[in-house]
């Protein structure tokens, strides 16, 4: 391996290779291809060889086979990736901005004294370092950041890079560590799925969505009355569900549920960059919001600067009306 | 069980964040500062193991922002112990120097769990609860919403979220740092007669921060700016019923409207 390679970090969960892996394939071969370097994904599983074929986008495919690394646990996961960045010595670590990849990540950084990257939009070869655009303050900013040091560990946004399509070379390496990984304090004990009964969010032609400027859970029935005279069911961002007013099966965004209805109606919800990933996809995107900043207007397809305690009524009437 | 919490500032979104003169920074000058909200669960989930089982839940913070608001706060739902840390800078260090500063503070408490916020939305270079277990030298996991007793002493049973609003329910032998996404239920409404009344009993143990902490450098910023805003949507302006009877005609022309 050079100092001009990339490693990706694959991310498998409940044994299925996740979406921002082939992402993360895209940002690297873009990145390897400027600088000469090729893409290494690493693998860290249970499950031997079985998700090489999908990964053929990269160069080598480098899997840790390890029973302990079945299920995620925070230790065996770090041990695994510690050893196999030390001894590739990228010049970036990918990461997708994952639940697993905020783990990994910041730890990966701490241990090796790397640099770190959160928010990851876009990410080119700067000199012998690298340039990051990253997203945070929900969305509202983002930075150009000059990165010196190598190997730099860079988390990226689901959604930042279409997925790769490019073969690369395929070339698959089953790798022993140095040393057996051991269990850890942290234990994987069972998934948790989300309780049946309430409605499919996921399955719904028209969402009605509900953020912050929803205010008070009393306005639901606003959003609620819209919604059925649409035909469709109310869904919210995260601060709504934080607050008890609406099931965690309701959720659209980065740990909730990815929606692709044929319209999505946005009432109040900024556009935080964990909110868009799961319903950019949407055929239409309405969005209402009071700050005519609000990131939510990047992804929608028509804007309104309003309170949406004002515009609900009155759309509900129109809509009875059509 | 002893709990640390730690409780950041941040700028609130509310207002625009405006950017200094360098391109390069932010103008906080005339920014207000609320409580990070994932380190308001992390607080909430502390008092909740408090209630549940019993525990001296002690809060560390940085003295910035409105911190002292947030810390009387902080009391009047049940901490135990306050503990500021005093800067010499204006600006609070990131998060990694962070991280050093508040390991110093809770070393000393030899806590069974220490539970941070998973992320703080002024981070561009991580999370400051991954890097404290790693200077505290503790394990670490995150995205944490919900942390119960554990079946055997010494132990908790936490559920880390995954997309789907699925979670895996792990279990974490202690001493841990845990990265709370959200707490078991939202965090309670303290009445400002409780606030008022901490104010009176609750002592601050201040501290001065050690000699900045040397952290290798993430990186650094070359320019900072808002996005292009309003790029893709199609702004409908009128009144309300005129931008009303506009979306109406948009869904019916869609076949959206039954």
């Amino acid at each position: 391996m050079s100092a001009q390679d990339v490693l990706v970090v694959a991310e498998i969960q409940r044994e299925t290779l996740s979406d921002v892996t082939l992402e993360l394939l895209a940002a690297a071969r873009g990145l390897a291809s400027a600088t000469g370097g090729q893409v290494v994904v690493l693998v860290l599983t249970a499950d031997g060889a079985r998700h090489a074929p999908a990964l053929a986008a990269a160069d080598r495919i480098v899997v840790v086979d390890d029973a302990l690394l079945a299920a995620y646990s925070p230790e065996p996961f770090m041990a695994a990736l510690q050893e196999i960045v030390v001894a590739e010595q990228p010049r970036a670590v990918l990461v997708g901005a994952t639940s697993i990849g905020w783990d990994l990540a910041p730890l990966l950084a701490a241990r090796l004294g790397a640099p770190l990257v959160t928010g990851g939009k876009a990410i080119q070869p700067d000199g012998d370092g690298l340039r990051v655009t990253a997203s945070f303050c929900g969305g509202k900013m983002l930075a150009e950041i000059q990165v010196a040091a190598s190997p730099a560990i860079v988390m990226l946004l689901p959604g930042a890079y279409r997925p790769a399509t490019e073969a690369g070379k395929g070339e698959l390496e089953r790798r022993q560590l140095a040393a057996s990984i051991a269990e850890g304090t942290v234990r994987f004990d069972q998934w948790v799925l989300p309780a049946g009964g309430d409605v499919d969010i996921t399955q719904q032609e028209i969402l009605v969505a509900v953020g912050r400027g929803i205010q008070q859970k009393d306005n639901l029935e606003l959003a609620e009355e819209l919604a059925q005279t649409l035909g469709g069911a109310v869904c919210a961002s995260r601060p709504v569900i934080d607050q008890g007013w609406l099931p965690a099966t309701r959720q659209v965004g980065k740990s909730g549920m990815t929606v692709k209805p044929r319209c999505f109606i946005a009432l109040g919800i900024s556009g935080a960059p964990e909110h868009v990933e799961g319903m950019k996809d949407a055929d239409l995107i309405l969005a209402v919001n009071t700050d005519a900043k609000a990131p939510i207007f990047d992804v929608a397809h028509y804007g309104v600067v309003a309170d949406v305690l004002d515009l609900i009524p009155a759309l509900t009437e129109a809509v009875k009306r059509n | 069980m002893k709990i640390a919490v730690v409780v950041r500032q941040i700028p609130d979104l509310i207002e625009p964040l405006e950017v200094d003169g360098s391109g390069t920074a932010f103008d906080l000058g005339s920014a207000s500062f609320i409580v990070n909200e994932s380190d308001d669960h992390a607080l909430e989930q502390a008092i909740l193991l408090k209630e549940a089982g019993g525990a001296t839940v002690s809060v560390v913070a940085l003295d910035f922002g409105d911190v002292d608001n947030t810390l009387y706060t902080a009391a009047a739902k049940g901490a135990d112990r306050i503990i500021k840390i005093s800067l010499a800078e204006e600006m609070p260090p990131p998060p990694r120097a962070a991280a050093a500063l508040y390991a110093e503070a809770i070393k000393p408490l030899a806590p069974d769990l220490v539970l941070v916020g998973v992320q703080a939305h002024d981070e561009w270079d991580g999370g400051v609860s991954p890097f404290l277990a790693a200077a505290l030298g503790l394990p670490y996991v995150g995205v944490i919403c919900g942390v119960k007793a554990g079946a055997e002493q010494g132990t908790i049973s936490v559920c880390k979220e995954f997309p789907g609003a699925v979670m895996a329910r792990l279990n974490v032998k202690l001493p841990a740092v845990l990265g709370i996404v959200g707490a078991e239920q939202p965090p309670r409404y303290v009445p400002v007669a409780r606030v008022r009344a901490a104010m009176k009993t609750a002592r601050f143990e201040e501290q001065e921060a050690a000699t900045a902490a040397s952290a290798p450098p993430a990186g650094s910023i070359s320019r900072l700016y808002p996005p292009a805003s309003g790029s893709h949507a199609e702004m409908l302006a009128g009144s309300e019923s005129e931008i009303a009877a506009r979306i109406a005609e948009i869904l019916a022309q869609k076949g959206l409207v039954k």
